[in-house]
Formats: C-alpha cells, sequence, structure tokens
C-alpha cells in the first residue's frame, strides 16, 4: 500500500520538477548570458593564472574561450550536446598538434564550472534554499559538459594515435622494388605477430602490384625470433611461391639459424644468402641482369 | 557427360584451361580428366590452369591439381598454376596445401613466358 502511494507520489511529481528544473535552468541561462563579458573574462585569466593552455597565445585562449562559453551556455540552455561535442572535436583537431594535454583541457572546463559556480554563490547568497535548487539543476548539466568536452578530447587523441599506429605500422615493412621484378623487403627490430601478418600481407599484395618476381628479404636487422614467427616467416617463403616469385633470405642471425633448423625447415626451399649485397646479385643473377662497372676515367678528366 | 565447365583453350602448343568462377569437386575432377585427356590430342607441351578467379583453394582442390599435374608430367607436358590470390596463397600454405613440385606463375603471361623458356 505504501509503496503504491510512493509511486504515484514520485510519478506526480515528475512533471513538476521537471517544469521547475527548466525555470531555475533558464534563469540560470539568462543570468551566464547577462554576465558573459565578465565571466569569459574571468575565465580566461583562470585559465593564464593555472597555466593552462601554454601553447596557446592570450588572444587565442580568448578567442577558444569565448566560443566554449557560448556553447557551453547553449548546451545548459537546449539539453542537447551534439553542437558541443562536434566542438570539443573540432577544437581538439586544432590544439592536440599544438601539444595540449588532457589535463589542460580537463583543467579549463572544470575552472569554467568553478567560476560560473562562483557567480551564483555571489548571485544567490541572500537566498539560501534558491541557490540550492539552482545548483541541483546547474551541477548535472555542467558535470556533463565538462565530461562531453573531456571525452570528445580523448577520443579525438586516441583517433589520431590510431592513425598514427596504422602509419608506422605501414612503414616497418616496407616493400621496395629497387630493379624491374626485383624487391627488396629489409626487416629490422623485433617481429611480433602482428607485425609478421602485416609483413607478409604487404609482401604478397607487393608482389601482385609490382609483377616481383624475385624478393630479397633482409632479416640482418631482426636478432632474434621465436618459432612461431620462425615458422611464419617459412609459410611466407612458400606462399610467395605459390604466387609464382622467389624468395631470396639474407642476413639470418645465428640465433634465428638455429630455429629455423630446430623447427625443422627444409633446406631446399629455403633459399638463403650471407649479406643484402649477396641477396641482390644472387636476385640480379636470377633475373638476368648483369651488372659492369664503367670506367668514368676519360670522363672525369678536368678539361 | 555434361559441357566442361572450365573452358580449354589452345594456344599454339599449349592449353590454357582458365577457371571463370567457383568450381565444385565434381567440376575440378571433370577439368582434370579433361585436360589429361587432350593433352595428347594437340601433342601439348605445356598446360597452363590459370586459378586467378579461385577465392578458396581447399585441400581437395590442392590434391586434384597437384594429381592433374603429375598426371599430365607422365603423359609427356609440363603444367604451371598461375593467378593464386595473396590471401588464398597464404591460406594455403598455413593449411600445409605448397603444391611442392608444380611450377607457378604470378599470370597468364608469366606462364606462358615460363613454358615458352625451356
Amino acid at each position: 500500500m505504501q509503496d503504491s502511494n510512493n509511486h504515484v507520489t514520485r510519478m506526480s511529481s515528475h512533471p513538476i520538477r521537471d517544469q521547475a528544473a527548466s525555470t531555475l535552468l533558464s534563469e540560470l541561462v539568462a543570468h551566464l548570458r547577462e554576465h558573459r563579458t565578465d565571466l569569459r573574462q574571468e575565465w580566461a585569466q583562470r585559465i593564464t593564472k593555472a597555466r593552462l593552455l601554454t601553447a596557446m597565445s592570450e588572444d587565442e585562449v580568448f578567442t577558444e574561450a569565448t566560443a566554449v562559453y557560448d556553447q557551453y551556455v547553449e548546451a545548459l540552455e537546449t539539453g542537447t550536446f551534439e553542437a558541443l561535442q562536434a566542438y570539443a572535436r573540432n577544437l581538439s583537431e586544432r590544439i592536440i598538434p599544438r601539444g595540449v594535454e588532457t589535463d589542460e583541457v580537463v583543467g579549463i572546463v572544470l575552472l569554467l564550472r568553478d567560476v560560473l559556480a562562483r557567480s551564483l554563490f555571489a548571485k544567490y547568497q541572500h537566498d539560501f534554499a534558491k541557490l540550492n535548487r539552482i545548483l541541483d539543476a546547474y551541477e548535472p548539466a555542467a558535470n556533463r559538459i565538462a565530461n562531453t568536452v573531456a571525452v570528445g578530447f580523448v577520443q579525438e587523441r586516441e583517433r589520431i594515435i590510431r592513425e598514427q599506429q596504422e602509419a608506422i605500422r605501414e612503414l616497418s615493412t616496407p616493400v621496395l622494388q629497387v630493379r624491374e621484378r626485383l624487391l627488396i623487403l629489409p626487416i629490422v627490430g623485433a617481429i611480433d605477430p602482428q607485425r609478421a601478418r602485416q609483413l607478409t600481407e604487404q609482401l604478397l599484395h607487393g608482389i601482385r602490384a609490382t609483377r616481383g618476381k624475385v624478393v630479397v628479404m633482409d632479416l640482418t636487422g631482426v636478432p632474434t625470433v621465436d618459432s612461431s614467427i620462425a615458422n611464419h616467416l617459412v609459410q611466407t617463403v612458400e606462399a610467395t611461391r605459390l604466387l609464382g616469385a622467389t624468395v631470396i633470405v639474407t642476413g639470418l642471425s645465428p640465433s634465428i639459424a638455429q630455429i629455423l633448423v630446430n623447427i625443422g625447415v627444409d633446406l631446399g626451399k629455403m633459399n638463403t644468402v650471407g649479406d643484402l649485397q649477396g641477396g641482390i646479385e644472387q636476385a640480379e643473377r636470377l633475373l638476368g641482369y648483369k651488372v659492369v662497372q664503367i670506367t668514368l676515367q676519360d670522363e672525369t678528366r678536368p678539361g | 557427360m555434361a559441357w566442361p565447365s572450365v573452358p580449354i583453350l589452345k594456344e599454339g602448343d599449349v592449353l590454357i584451361a582458365s577457371i571463370q568462377s567457383a568450381l565444385t569437386d565434381l567440376d575440378l575432377v571433370g577439368l582434370r580428366d579433361a585436360l589429361v585427356t587432350q593433352v595428347s590430342t594437340y601433342r601439348t607441351r605445356g598446360v597452363i590452369v590459370d586459378v586467378t578467379a579461385l577465392d578458396v583453394v581447399d585441400s581437395f582442390a590442392s590434391r586434384t591439381l597437384r594429381d592433374l599435374a603429375h598426371m599430365i608430367r607422365l603423359r609427356g607436358a609440363r603444367t604451371v598454376i598461375v593467378g593464386i590470390q595473396p590471401d588464398v596463397a597464404f591460406a594455403m600454405v598455413q593449411l600445409g596445401l605448397t603444391l611442392e613440385d608444380i611450377p607457378t606463375a604470378l599470370d597468364l603471361e608469366e606462364g606462358l613466358a615460363y613454358l615458352g623458356a625451356r
């Protein structure tokens, strides 16, 4: 009985409370609009004083502060965060390359929240009950705004980091054409499973794209690999043969050689040469190239 | 006997079987028999099987291709498999299907060059 009673009260109190809250919010928004210049000024000063956004000039900080302030008030008024979110992402895109850190962005949004809260304290200091109600309306919205901006910034940063990782990964296994139908694949540094997969993919597609016939895979820069990676490399060599190309492996370290022997590689299938130079020379022989040194004596003689 | 689903073309003394779409096991066996039969008809020196259109080469297909190559060798000609896609190649190797003693080439042009060179 009491339960249902409670239920009824709660149900009926909702619209009233919402209405009261929205009245308070619009009063709040009116206040923030009225004091826009002072509050914005104070916020910008607090930002400078707290040594946030040091990568930006004072004018820039003020311009951005103005835009954020207006977006902030609008988000408070409308209760929708899409515009603010889009703005936060756009802002992040502009300031991340200049080295602005996450703590700075979170810091400035929290500062704005504080500046506005202070102004509310000052305005309603004589009416404590009303101040409480205003803060009830203000705090959740303000926190959500802070959240939105911070999350937008972090997401943008993560996106940039993902892009960079992708770029680094692609650069880490370049397939280079040194002559018609001759590719080299220099590998430097440790090979993890993901890099191994990518290496295979880039090599096989590179062979198809450039119509490669001989590939020199240079492992001089790889100190050691574990047996699963070694196995993967052997499989890559076999897959390359299925495409009609030949792999010459060069620069195998003693440790890799030992692992390849341990996993029982069929040496008939592996074409290995000591160093990169030897590998390229053999590849040229396979392709029918002959490199001849020309005598420059006549051409370099002065006059 | 059903009409073979893979057209076999004669180019000089080379037979070219160009697979156009995914094949059933039965189609593959049909292709194998047709090629092995036709090798002697035209005094063929080489056979090229173009698998560019295949997205999957399973163990049956790979064994049939190997048998085909061996049978054609016994009949006095050579076989080249051309056009294996990069992803298919790696998947095959992972399944242990490496077509060990069968010549392979990048595409039809390379396959013809391979047969012409020897």
